[in-house]
């Protein structure tokens, strides 16, 4: 798909969570013809997350109704981009656990409060270490327990490194989520608020995976990295601390535009990736909390 | 012991055997009547309750993000463990060549038909989308576990009906024959399960034949079973299931509540049907004994499961061994491995208790009772230590306790496999007719356990 329809597509999303919003949307959108609203006032209210999380209630009269979208295909979006690698770096020393990259994510994704595709963490590997703030989004393993055990194939691994889910044929048995060592998998326990996208089916490529009785996790924004931008939590981060990349180009990049040399900084940051004994490979690395720009978390619960 | 076999003492031996066994088809009791009803009602309540479940979601249950598994999946492992009593007699107790197995083999294999049935409906009653089920083989691959259950619960639900079906054959064709005011329907479906069977003596070497296969076919199946179940649970990462012993461990236990559960059958028919001729002290002593090996077996299990890794205490064992030795799960966990298993090791030891049909029930129902919430107690605790901590959960997410929809489904899934169970001894004679009095014929009543009083002739 071009970049242009990728963009209107951007656009339509966030316009359409507003009441109002058509003369933006039909602005922007102009090139799709395929998406309008009725315009006249049905008075039947449909609930909808604004792009600050709110719920609210807009009549369905002007909620852009979306046909016949010409988005990624199923067979594209499981194979993934092209010649990427994509891979992951926070940098601990710089996370000050304020949580700016979960809701950043959270607005991305459509999420409500309760869902947590990237969650801060706070660690305290023993007694006597220092307490640190830990984000884990998924971690993308290079070999995922999760896709092993998937029965109908509704979560793989693409050639891109991101695992993803496919809403439209997981099953709801949940496995990936018993067989996830890190619990980054969440599952729709009932009919997820939706977005205004009402036509448009949940892929795994859209920014709203949401679906009833569905598994769905952190899909390292693949939409995002179709256009060639950053994911939610690394713009939403305002410390700079997550930088997000392709292997292949060997370079990160985070919200301020610092560009590193991926493994200069893995070396010389002593990186190192979540729970290395398991065996799963992760695509995400951490660098040690040293040298901490931040006060250290509390820990006043004897979490270790 | 003088059990010389005239022609007229056969005869009369399968007379009375007959018309014994036939009551329990021909004549309902009103309190028969009333125990149906009742499964009913309970079944016919679970079924509402999954209707509710379908509509709101997975919702109503009390499975959330951490604990995403609960009391369906623990009610499925402990189905598929009861289903292994079939194997058990027609496979181990054939091939050892004990006779007294005759009588109580069907009573068995009902209760694996049965408790199949629905081993095969929980994992169904607990998807988030059941509409998909076909995706399971449109989809399906091969590499995943789930898969792997699937092929093998098929194939024992198939094998081991096929080996409840083919002994029952000449059974079927004596109703066929002798039940003469029996509905329609019911002469229909006799005479077709029936298969044209004469008795001649090329049926019964087929038969003998076939049966002979099943006997060896039926027992690594069935071990394959609940091997595949326990391996859904082993090959994840997670502590408490990441073991290589969970297999055996599982079909141990599987074999140990199996036989549990057709003591108590065997002590229900016996009283209900007015069976105790058939179904003697000698059933219960015999089988009794094989259950307490079977419990010394699961024992050992339970030491290696839990004592190897108690020794070690590595880091995320130790915060989960902590929680069923010291923490919130410790009661439930104690109980279980107290009264679900070293009190009945403990009284099956004793020759007096293995000689009391009341005490035998008893320590059945502690056997079956607390392998059925060892079940809940491997899926659940693990789910709630997962590597990463549990920290920032909603209300609801770092605990579990099944809601009202998640017991009310259970409960009519038990219902539903006591109901099918039911209603088969309704419909088929609920003991081998010609494969016991065969081996009277050839053996003796002694051999065989049954204590038959006929009026004219009296055989001991």
């Amino acid at each position: 798909m071009s970049e242009a329809e990728e963009n209107s597509r951007r656009s339509f999303l966030k316009a359409g969570l507003i009441t109002g919003a058509a003369a933006l949307t039909a602005g922007v959108v102009g090139c799709n013809p395929d998406t309008k609203t009725t315009g006249s006032l049905t008075g039947k209210k449909v609930p909808l997350l604004d792009t600050v999380g709110n719920l609210i209630y807009v009549d369905e009269g002007q909620i852009p109704v979306h046909t016949n979208f010409k988005g990624i295909t199923n067979e594209e979006s499981r194979k993934g981009i092209a010649g990427k690698k994509f891979v992951m770096v926070i940098d601990l020393a710089k996370c000050d656990g304020c949580g700016k990259c979960t809701e950043a994510c959270n607005k991305m994704h459509y999420l409500p409060k309760e869902k947590e595709w990237i969650q801060v963490l706070e660690m305290q590997d023993a007694p006597k270490e220092a307490p640190y703030f830990f984000p884990k989004p998924c971690l993308h393993c290079d070999d995922p327990p999760c896709t092993k055990v998937c029965p109908v194939d509704a979560t793989f691994k693409r050639e891109d490194g991101i695992v993803a889910i496919d809403t439209d044929r997981c099953i709801g048995c949940r496995f990936c989520m018993a067989a996830c060592p890190y619990s980054v998998r969440l599952f729709n326990w009932e009919e997820p608020v939706k977005p205004s996208l009402v036509e448009i089916n949940a892929s795994p490529e859209n920014a709203f995976q949401s679906k009833k009785g569905c598994v769905e996790k952190c899909d390292f924004c693949s939409h995002m990295s179709r256009k060639n931008e950053l994911p939610g939590c690394v713009t939403g981060c305002p410390m700079d601390a997550i930088y997000f990349g392709d292997e292949n180009e060997d370079a990160v990049t985070n919200k301020s535009g610092q560009t590193e040399k991926l493994s200069q900084m893995l070396e010389d940051r002593a990186a190192y990736r979540f729970m290395e004994e398991l065996g799963t490979k992760p695509r995400v690395y951490y660098l040690p909390p040293t040298n901490r720009l931040y006060p250290k978390p509390r820990m006043n619960d004897s979490k270790s | 012991m003088n059990f010389k076999t005239e022609n007229n003492t056969s005869e009369a031996i399968n007379l009375k055997m007959e018309s014994d066994v036939l009551k329990s088809i021909t004549y309902t009791s009103a309190k028969g009547k009333l125990w149906i009803a009742l499964l009913l009602v309970i079944f016919i309540a679970g079924l509402i309750a999954y209707g509710i479940q379908l509509k709101n979601g997975l919702i109503v249950t009390s499975m959330r993000n951490y604990v995403s598994w609960g009391l369906y999946i623990s009610m499925f492992i402990f189905f598929i463990g009861i289903s292994h009593v079939g194997a058990l007699m027609s496979s181990i107790l054939r091939l050892t060549g004990a006779e007294w197995r005759f009588p109580i083999t069907r009573m068995a294999e009902a209760i694996t038909f049965s408790s199949l049935l629905f081993a095969g409906i929980m994992p169904i009653l607990d998807m988030g989308r059941p509409d998909r089920l076909l995706f399971l083989f449109t989809h399906g691959r091969i590499q995943s576990p789930i898969l792997w259950d699937i092929i093998a619960i098929a194939t024992y639900f198939v094998g081991s009906t096929i080996y409840l079906y083919l002994p029952m054959i000449p059974d079927i064709a004596m109703l066929r024959d002798k039940l003469a005011n029996a509905s329609r329907w019911r002469k229909k479906f006799y005479r077709a399960l029936a298969v044209g069977w004469k008795g001649t003596d090329v049926q019964k070497q087929l038969l003998e034949k076939c049966m002979n296969i099943m006997t060896a076919i039926i027992l690594p199946i069935a071990i394959s079973v609940h091997t595949v179940v326990a391996w859904l649970l082993a090959m994840t990462l997670r502590t408490g299931w990441n073991s290589t012993i969970l297999g055996p461990y599982f079909v141990s236990a599987a074999i140990m509540s199996g036989a549990a559960s057709v003591l108590i059958a065997m002590a229900i028919f016996r009283k209900a049907y007015k069976l105790e001729q058939y179904i003697t002290i000698v059933h219960f002593k015999n089988l009794s004994l094989l259950l307490f090996v079977l419990t010394l077996i699961y024992a050992y299990f339970n030491i290696n499961e839990y004592g190897v890794p108690a020794y070690k205490m590595e880091r995320a064992e130790h915060e989960y061994l902590n929680e069923l030795f010291y923490g919130a799960h410790a009661p439930l966990y104690w109980s279980v491995q107290i009264l679900g298993l070293l009190v009945p090791l403990i009284l099956l030891a004793f020759k007096r208790i293995r000689n009391s049909i009341g005490w035998i029930v008893f320590v059945s129902a502690l056997i079956v009772t607390g392998a059925m919430i060892k079940r809940y107690i491997i899926v659940v605790p693990t789910m709630l230590h997962p590597f990463v901590p549990i920290q920032k959960a909603p209300v609801g997410y770092g605990s579990y306790f099944p809601s009202m929809i998640e017991w009310f489904v259970t409960l009519g899934a038990m219902a539903g496999f006591m109901l099918v169970y039911t209603l088969f001894s309704k419909l088929f004679p609920i003991i081998t007719l010609w494969e016991t009095s065969d081996a009277i014929k050839n053996n003796g009543a002694v051999s065989v356990g049954v204590h038959l009083q006929i009026s004219s002739t009296v055989s001991s």
